[in-house]
């Protein structure tokens, strides 16, 4: 008996305000569905766009990454760093034949328990639509980055 | 328990897992992750307990740390923000070097958003990439650095000048810098204060005396801070303080120079109500007590040219030839009380853009209302200096009004507005006041029955509803609204309409930041390090906020904001050493080829480029954003490197770890 699809996420959350924002939806008691683990960074600017292959290359269907909203960065400006960087992977990632909707990047802030909670449920609602992410057919073409990472 | 398997040489990683009562057991099977992290790779020894936070929780790990030789430890509990410290700290009691120990938050991302088997399969698997951490992680020693015992006040107005007082009372020497003049700030200008209808300046001007004559306070007036750079304890802030070109020790404000100035331009501190010369002194009780001669306004400061303030000043307190003077001091912490301005008149449209003489904003009021303003207290329309005799005021100008101006209620407005009206039925007895209000909120100390009394006792109209227009018709001002009360239309025809606008940050709060590496929010108000339980902190360590810069504040606030952030940096000031966390970038220098992609990714200015990038460790507020852009692999966390993280990842993502699914 096949078991319906469970999408599996990572979720690299700043400390300071998606990552709180995650807290706080935990203290509010806003349940959402269990599918993404997190990794708490400094800042979202922390997040190497190497960690999202390798995530991909992993297993996960879908990576998150949770930041300040433009503006409220505490490091000032690591979030703007990360939204440029999450820009250009998705052109990469889509040219691998991965779809760019894998990586969501969401502004949540200290305050926004509700928000974070119906972030995970949306993004888990949304890679059911996806299915699963069958990298055999999309990796060929991204050994040479994964080589390069070697070296 | 023990692992069944140890692993003689590896790590010796303890994994200790709270049940939290039934917060984190009630929905995890906290015996099922104690067996299953009892078997993961690395781990030594595993165990369990009702409350880890407690003493004997704590008691637990210590005692397994020093039982079982542990070499790391993991405790499976709440947010690392709740109990982080405490545990480092019992880590370090029983001897392990607190950096070895991180927390796997089970319980505000796991068992209190999830039930059903998955929440104990996701707790086990943020448990096992906490292990994987705890494998990479190196003993840590916080870095020590020794720090300045000054301290920079920017701002001199009443915060900023409560701040001062309180360092200086404290011991430690302060640089006080105003950019005008004068300090005294916006609480100078006004004429009485909510609720106790004290006279401003009365209770101001002795503070400003104090702050002038205190022997470790150094006054900067006129004077704007450049640069600052460095780090909390030992930041190097540059001042130019602009030439006054009047002499202040010689200077005995006898006024014959303004008498003379051929010039005459509208009066700042007045809000153009009245003009000045172009040597003036901004107010009576300015402090420092001396004229300024401005220079931007000046016919040429040239004898040549005009020279008659220097011919008529008998003490020769006037040179022309006063330069700007460049101060360089090395500071320990800053306060940061810039102030706030009013939202621009010309920005509404609906109240005449600032078209119309006789619609005048809050500060001209209180100009109006004052004994040494531009009509000597006398209440007269600007138009034509008639007495008013029906005044609208209109609440919430600019404030509350997403889709055209702020969205944020600037706090004070209710409280100013039930003065001016009181204030004004006084000195106008048969004249007609009217306020125009969305709610009043009155929240503070005898506020609400200030406002009662404006209402009942001195028979001021309140109509609750919004204005729409505001227009001139020959010497009135028509005001339209509605009474949301009653449902009705109301036209005024107005003498005098007082507009109560949304405060805004000072001209300039963005600028400065920038030159602090602090953050502004999203209205340009100086943003705190966290809304609730570090609302005197900016984002950068060492420098803290006070007054209505940080948000629309009245004075008591300012004041209390003021001597907050003073405790703040005396608690600096008086350490003996300073401690930064190690847990910062570092570079490789074995990988590094100084291609300098990191440095401009810094938001602090801690990289500095060369043959290879050096990170200077205090600077370095750990964000990992030069981590994150290093093409060699070079720039590296200490503690987060990309190893660590990778394996991570790959343990989050494993094989299913195969409990309570059947």
């Amino acid at each position: 008996m096949a078991e319906a699809f469970e999408p599996k996420i990572v979720a690299f959350l700043c400390r300071w305000c998606a990552g709180a924002g995650a807290d706080l939806a935990g203290t509010s008691r806003l349940h959402y569905p269990p599918n993404a683990i997190p990794i708490r960074v400094n800042c979202s600017g922390r997040v190497d766009m190497e960690w999202v292959v390798e995530a991909f290359r992993s297993g996960a269907d879908g990576v998150l990454i949770g930041g300040c909203h433009p503006g409220d960065c505490h490091y000032v400006s690591g979030n703007y760093k990360t939204r440029r960087r999450v820009y250009l992977l998705r052109k990469v990632l889509s040219e691998m034949g991965i779809e760019p909707e894998r990586v969501r990047l969401e502004w949540v802030s200290a305050t926004e328990g509700a928000k974070f909670a119906r972030v995970m449920r949306e993004f888990v609602a949304e890679l059911k639509g996806l299915g699963p992410l069958h990298l055999e057919a999309a990796e060929r073409p991204a050994e040479p980055i994964a080589a390069r990472e070697r070296v | 328990m023990p692992n069944p398997r140890p692993d003689a040489r590896g790590p010796r990683i303890g994994v200790f897992v709270c049940h939290c009562g039934k917060n984190i057991a009630g929905t995890v099977d906290v015996e099922r992750v104690v067996e299953a992290l009892a078997r993961y790779p690395g781990v030594a020894y595993a165990a369990r307990h009702e409350y880890m936070c407690s003493d004997p929780g704590q008691d637990v790990i210590k005692r397994a740390i020093k039982d079982h030789r542990l070499t790391g430890v993991v405790v499976a509990a709440c947010s690392p923000t709740m109990h982080e410290t405490t545990f480092r700290a019992a880590a370090e009691d029983a001897g392990l070097n607190p950096y070895l120990l991180e927390i796997a938050n089970i319980r505000e991302g796991c068992s209190w958003v999830h039930d059903g088997p998955e929440t104990t399969e996701k707790a086990i698997r943020i448990t096992r990439a906490a292990v994987e951490k705890v494998k990479g992680n190196h003993p840590l020693t916080p870095i020590e650095v020794g720090h300045a015992e000054k301290c920079l006040v920017i701002g001199g107005g009443v915060s900023g000048i409560q701040a001062a007082l309180d360092i200086a009372n404290a011991g430690f020497e302060v640089l006080l810098v105003e950019r005008s003049p004068s300090i005294g700030g916006r609480m100078a200008q006004l004429s009485e204060t909510f609720p106790t209808l004290d006279c401003s300046q009365c209770i101001l001007t002795p503070k400003m005396v104090e702050a002038a004559r205190h022997p470790r306070i150094r006054l900067l007036t006129y004077s704007e801070v450049e640069s600052v750079t460095g780090y909390l304890g030992n930041y190097r802030v540059v001042i130019r303080k602009k030439p006054t070109y009047v002499d202040p020790d010689k200077c005995n404000l006898c006024g014959d120079c303004a008498k003379v100035c051929p010039v005459k331009v509208p009066d700042e501190f007045n809000r153009g109500l009245s003009s000045r010369a172009a040597i003036y002194v901004p107010f009576p009780q300015a402090v420092p007590s001396s004229y300024t001669l401005d220079e931007q306004n000046c016919l040429g400061l040239n004898p040549l040219r005009c020279g008659e303030c220097a011919k008529v000043c008998t003490v020769g307190a006037i040179n022309y030839d006063m330069r700007e003077e460049w101060i360089e001091e090395d500071v320990g912490a800053i306060v940061v009380a810039t102030g706030y301005d009013l939202y621009g008149k010309e920005k509404m449209a609906e109240y005449g853009a600032g078209t119309v003489p006789d619609v005048i904003d809050a500060l001209e009021f209180e100009r109006i209302l004052s004994a040494g303003g531009p009509t000597r207290g006398e209440i007269r329309r600007p138009s034509d200096g008639k007495v008013p005799k029906e005044v609208v005021f209109i609440q919430c100008s600019g404030s509350r009004d997403p889709e055209l101006h702020k969205p944020y209620c600037s706090k004070i407005c209710c409280m100013y507005t039930a003065k001016h009206a009181l204030l004004y039925r006084h000195n106008v007895h048969d004249g007609t006041a009217y306020v125009f209000y969305i709610d009043i909120r009155a929240g503070g100390k005898e506020y609400e029955e200030f406002v009662v009394r404006a209402m009942e006792d001195e028979r001021i109209l309140y109509l609750r509803g919004k204005v729409a227009k505001v227009y001139r018709d020959g010497d009135k001002v028509i005001v339209w609204g509605v009474d949301t009360l009653t449902g009705k239309r109301i036209e005024v025809a107005a003498d005098l309409v007082v507009l109560a606008q949304a405060m805004v940050p000072s001209a300039g709060t963005e600028e400065l930041a920038r030159k602090l590496h602090i953050a502004c929010g999203g209205e340009g108000f100086l943003k705190e390090a966290h809304p609730k339980l570090r609302p005197l902190e900016a984002l950068t360590a060492g420098i803290f906020l006070a007054g209505a810069a940080h948000g629309p504040k009245d004075i008591p606030e300012a004041v209390a904001q003021g001597s907050g952030a003073a405790a703040k940096a005396i608690a600096i000031l008086s350490a003996p050493t300073l401690t930064h966390s190690p847990e910062v970038a570092e570079v490789d220098e074995d990988l590094c080829s100084g291609c300098a992609v990191c440095v401009p990714q810094c938001p602090y200015g801690a990289i500095t480029p060369g043959d290879v990038a050096q990170v200077n460790e205090l600077l370095c507020e750990g964000c990992g954003t030069c981590v994150a852009a290093c093409p060699s692999g070079a720039m590296r966390m200490r503690n987060q490197t990309d190893d660590q993280v990778k394996r991570m990842i790959r343990v989050a993502l494993g094989e299913p770890v195969g409990v309570g699914r059947g």
